[in-house]
């Protein structure tokens, strides 16, 4: 629980200002991720090894959904495993056993470490080879930690995506079958109405066969080699990253696709790897790069020039920060991030205003206070916060809106400044 | 192990968050990863407390592990000490913290803190929310009341002259509860009609200032025994406070509390003042009015928390006229109350945690109302029954904008209104018997005072994928949900087959008149059929059997 301390950024000229702290953290763990993993993927079941404290996590971050019968449960480890008269291993293989009859439809199985299983050691990457020997080729057996001494919200993704890549066939055993053909694979969960719009604007440059990682199904998974470049679609997959590099891929820098000039230079970036012509990619982005501009035009009368205090969240953060200062005018008081990638937002970073203070990590209590000395007009904040912020007269964004809303690629840029121009509208809609 | 979709309550450090959020003065620093502090949103999203709940997490790290996790607990305790200025600081672990075993209760008291230091031992892998919530509420009563008299605050607070009306505390109530915030205010409304003085309300509302008044009270109303029966138990055995055991809910159990306390306050029973308070209570007038006729004997399932489970069994049975086919409760440490309340209904009680297995009993029972927590209302809406949440855990929509308590008269008229709305009302129920056929109004349509809209005839009964719903028709459905096959297949079976089964075949004719029961009953009159040709030997059941059995059994 230290107070600020600067990070030394000797290799980095001029750029935004990163320092970090270290306290009481308001973010969710990575288990969250699940929410909307478990619907992205719908042949796959989340099984979280964990405490009681998890499965109410999960059941209170989705509880304002209704799902007759989720496709996310939780093993909930007990005292007889902790004392050792219940083996533990055996008791998640019952559980398991008893989940696979009640659900003959999951194809794939993760399971999601937490943090009393990874204090207690419970080997859950052995248990998955255990259980893959049993079930496996009807239902693959996956795992990774979801676990708040290790993961942050959305790393929940990242592990979660990590953890299929591993899995996949080696490499070499599909270079044959290329034709040495360079391909392009979008990383990151989209909504699907998102992937459809984005594999049209693909279609338009002239690019085929783009894949998008993960799909819809378990069973449909890319082939990753030496002739896969990829596009981040969201900034917090580092290990996703590694690991798809580890099978020869090469990543395009980028911005991410978030608002009009983010979205526009993420398609540049594809078009460039694939010696697409400036003529045929503006042909391609033109009416929809059209359409963003009229639709956010709007909300900029709203936003311009009102100042925003990020609280940290998804690390999303600081690409909605660019494009909040740069396409909208809104003046950044402090952007709060739980992790910064620096080589993966480099390009963002480089956008960003020279005197933004980006904070990395996390002290709840001293942000609070910074928070009222600068006084913004509208906070991007969890939930935890929200409520009580707006009670002492601020002004809020819940930013777990911004993970669960389709708000990436032309289409959606002026959603996403709806987001928050709404608070700031509604507020004065209301007004007495 | 245990395989968890959904839970009822959550770890026992909620509970101990519960009662600090709901004081004045206290803080709370609990040992705790990073996640953890997903709890807060309970208190500021669901119940939308305006407030921080005053908790200090330690937020430690996999990297910490190795290192010194102490040191980050001592150093949130100071933070927290320092800027929240709190006048009882609780400490302890969640479950994770559980198992590194910081002890953070010997390190807070280590520090000699002026304020005073209460240390929390809940036990996260054996113990739950409300037991949490009941162990926190004690040790605080228990500490600081013992710190109290051991000072010189004993002298201040010292018993008033007996001259002065008899007073109590009201225990139990705290953030996060169902409905406690209108139940305090309409209790309290009421003992000041009584002529009897609060004392202290505790944990909600309460300062550690308060807590040290506790014991000048005559006597404790404990509101919530999940929460409040320990520390009452305790008051009783320090300090000779005797206590409640009659909940006020509906208007007999109203009733018999004022009639309880008034003897606990040595005020005689008045029974003008009793009459004249009562008269405040529709419900009864209601409940007794023609309208309600349809209410008679309608199938109700019942599943809560211990206490509200059983007051709403009571109300329904006693105050409503509805029968009581199921009754069961989430609260395993009041496993043996509810035993005796299900006695009273002739049923076997219902006691887990594991919303699969409710859910089983509920499409075993075809009730016609469910009156449940938010896990229920789940499993309500998949049937296509109607519900209403009578106890926690809850969503945000049962913490209303309006007055709404469940307790004392007043609560009495709001357990008619809510648990009726969900009903088809009685005259439309028996125009949709008279014109089975109507391709508009019918089974499978909701109440039109609710918009009216078709259910989904495919979930209502089915235990099934959706797929394999659709391929069959309702009826199929409400056969197999009873477990004996006897849809039309079953003509294909030998007779020597048939018999060995005791299979009873239904006739074309039968079946389509079977169809023109409500769907409600039709489970009950088809079984009651079955059970009836059984008994007689008839193995084709016709359309006279049908009546035959109805005749037998309606007598």
């Amino acid at each position: 629980m230290n107070s600020v301390i600067p990070i030394q950024s000797s290799n980095k000229a001029l750029g935004p200002n990163i320092q970090h702290e270290r306290g009481q953290r308001e973010v969710f763990c990575g288990l969250t991720g699940i929410i909307w993993l478990h619907r992205k993927i719908q042949d796959a079941f989340f099984l979280v090894v964990g405490s009681r404290t998890c499965a109410h996590l999960i059941q209170s971050a989705a509880g304002v959904m209704i799902f007759a019968e989720p496709r996310f449960g939780t093993a909930i480890i007990d005292d007889r495993d902790l004392s050792g008269i219940a083996d533990a291993n055996e008791e998640l293989d019952k559980v398991v056993n008893q989940l696979l009859r009640r659900r003959k439809d999951i194809k794939t199985l993760f399971l999601v470490g937490s943090c009393p299983s990874e204090v207690i050691k419970l080997d859950l990457a052995r248990a998955a080879q255990r259980l893959n020997k049993e079930f496996n080729p009807h239902v693959k057996v996956l795992n990774y930690s979801g676990s708040g001494i290790e993961t942050t919200f959305t790393q929940g993704e990242d592990a979660c995506l990590s953890s299929i890549i591993e899995s996949l066939p080696p490499a070499h055993l599909n270079e044959v079958a290329n034709e040495n053909k360079k391909k392009l694979l979008i990383v990151g969960t989209l909504a699907d109405v998102i992937e459809d719009q984005m594999q049209r604007i693909f279609k338009d440059m002239g690019l085929t066969g783009v894949e998008f990682f993960p799909g819809r199904n378990s069973q449909k998974m890319p082939v990753i080699d030496s002739n896969t470049v990829y596009l981040l679609a969201q900034p917090f997959l580092a290990d996703t990253a590694k690991r798809i590099e580890d099978r020869g891929a090469t990543r395009l820098a980028a911005p991410f696709p978030l608002g009009v000039e983010g979205t526009s230079a993420w398609f540049e970036a594809a078009a460039g790897a694939f010696e697409i012509s400036k003529e045929v990619l503006e042909k391609a982005l033109a009416a929809p790069r059209q359409r963003a501009l009229t639709a956010i035009a709007r909300h900029k009368t709203v936003l311009e020039n009102k100042k925003i205090f990020f609280f940290p969240d998804s690390q999303l953060e600081i690409p909605l920060a660019r494009f909040l200062s740069r396409e909208l005018g809104m003046k950044l008081t402090e952007v709060g991030v739980p992790y910064v990638h620096r080589q993966h937002l480099e390009q963002e970073l480089k956008l960003l205003p020279t005197d933004t203070l980006i904070m990395e990590g996390q002290h709840v209590e001293q942000q609070l206070d910074r928070c009222e000395q600068a006084n913004p007009d509208l906070v991007v904040c969890g939930l935890g916060l929200a409520n009580p912020l707006e009670a002492k007269g601020y002004t809020t964004k819940w930013s777990i809106e911004l993970v669960f809303t389709p708000i990436q690629g032309f289409d959606q840029a002026g959603d996403l400044a709806e987001l928050f121009s709404r608070p700031l509208f509604r507020k004065e809609k209301i007004a007495a | 192990m245990q395989l968890t979709l959904w839970t009822y309550e959550g770890p026992p450090h909620i509970g101990a968050m519960r009662v600090a959020t709901s004081m004045k003065d206290v803080h709370y620093v609990l040992h705790a990863p990073q996640g953890d502090t997903y709890a807060d949103l309970l208190f500021t999203m669901i119940e939308r407390l305006p407030k921080r709940p005053p908790v200090t997490y330690t937020t430690f790290q996999a990297r910490d592990l190795g290192g010194d996790t102490a040191q980050l607990f001592i150093d949130a305790v100071h933070q927290a000490n320092d800027r929240f200025k709190p006048n009882a600081l609780l400490v302890g672990s969640s479950c994770t913290a559980e198992l590194i075993q910081d002890d953070p209760g010997g390190l807070a008291l280590g520090l000699k803190l002026k304020t005073p230091v209460i240390p929390l031992d809940l036990p996260a892998y054996q113990r739950k929310e409300n037991w949490g919530c009941a162990e926190t509420l004690y040790h605080l009563v228990r500490n600081i009341t013992k710190r109290s008299a051991a000072s010189s605050l004993s002298e201040v607070t010292s018993k008033p002259p007996e001259s002065v009306r008899p007073s109590c505390n009201l225990l139990g109530a705290t953030a996060l509860g169902f409905r406690h915030r209108d139940d305090v205010t309409e209790i309290s409304k009421l003992l000041g009609e009584l002529g009897i003085e609060i004392n202290v309300v505790a944990p909600m509302h309460a300062s550690v200032k308060d807590i040290e008044r506790l014991p000048l009270a005559d006597f404790n109303v404990v509101l919530y025994p999940e929460t409040a029966q320990t520390t009452a138990l305790w008051l009783e055995r320090e300090f000779k406070q005797p206590f409640t055991k009659k909940i006020p809910i509906g208007h007999k159990g109203t009733i018999a509390f004022i009639r309880e306390v008034l003897t606990l306050a040595n005020l005689p029973i008045d029974e003008e003042l009793i009459k004249h308070l009562s008269k405040r209570s529709r419900a009864s007038w209601y409940a007794a009015s023609v309208d309600s006729t349809y209410l008679t004997n309608k199938r109700v399932f019942i599943f809560a928390d211990a206490s509200h489970a059983i007051a709403a069994a009571r109300v329904a049975a006693e105050e409503m006229g509805f029968q009581v086919v199921g009754l069961g409760t989430y609260s395993r440490e009041f496993a043996r109350e509810i035993r005796e309340a299900a006695k009273l209904y002739d049923i076997t009680p219902l006691i887990t945690d594991d919303y699969l297995e409710v859910e089983d009993q509920i499409e075993q029972l075809h009730p016609e109302l469910i009156l449940g927590t938010q896990m229920e209302r789940h499993i309500a809406k998949r049937h296509g029954i109607p519900c209403t949440v009578i106890s926690a855990p809850m969503h945000v929509q049962d913490f209303p904008a309006r007055y709404a308590p469940q307790m004392g008269f007043e609560g009495a008229n709001v357990l008619f209104d809510t648990w009726v709305h969900p009903l088809m009302m009685g005259l439309e129920e028996h125009l949709l018997g008279m014109f089975r056929e109507d391709f508009e109004f019918n089974d499978e349509s909701a109440p039109s005072h609710l918009g009216g809209a078709k259910k989904s005839g495919a979930e209502k009964l089915s235990t099934q994928s959706p797929e394999q719903a659709q391929d069959n028709s309702s009826l199929e459905l409400t056969f197999e949900q009873d477990g004996a096959k006897t849809s039309s297949s079953e003509l294909t079976q030998s007779g020597e087959e048939r018999v060995n089964q005791l299979i009873q075949v239904w006739s074309n004719e039968a079946e389509m008149e079977l169809k023109k029961i409500p769907f409600f009953v039709r489970g009950k009159a088809k079984r009651n059929t079955e059970k009836f040709a059984k008994e007689t030997g008839v193995m084709q059941i016709t359309v006279e059997t049908l009546y035959e059995a109805k005749a037998h059994f309606s007598r």
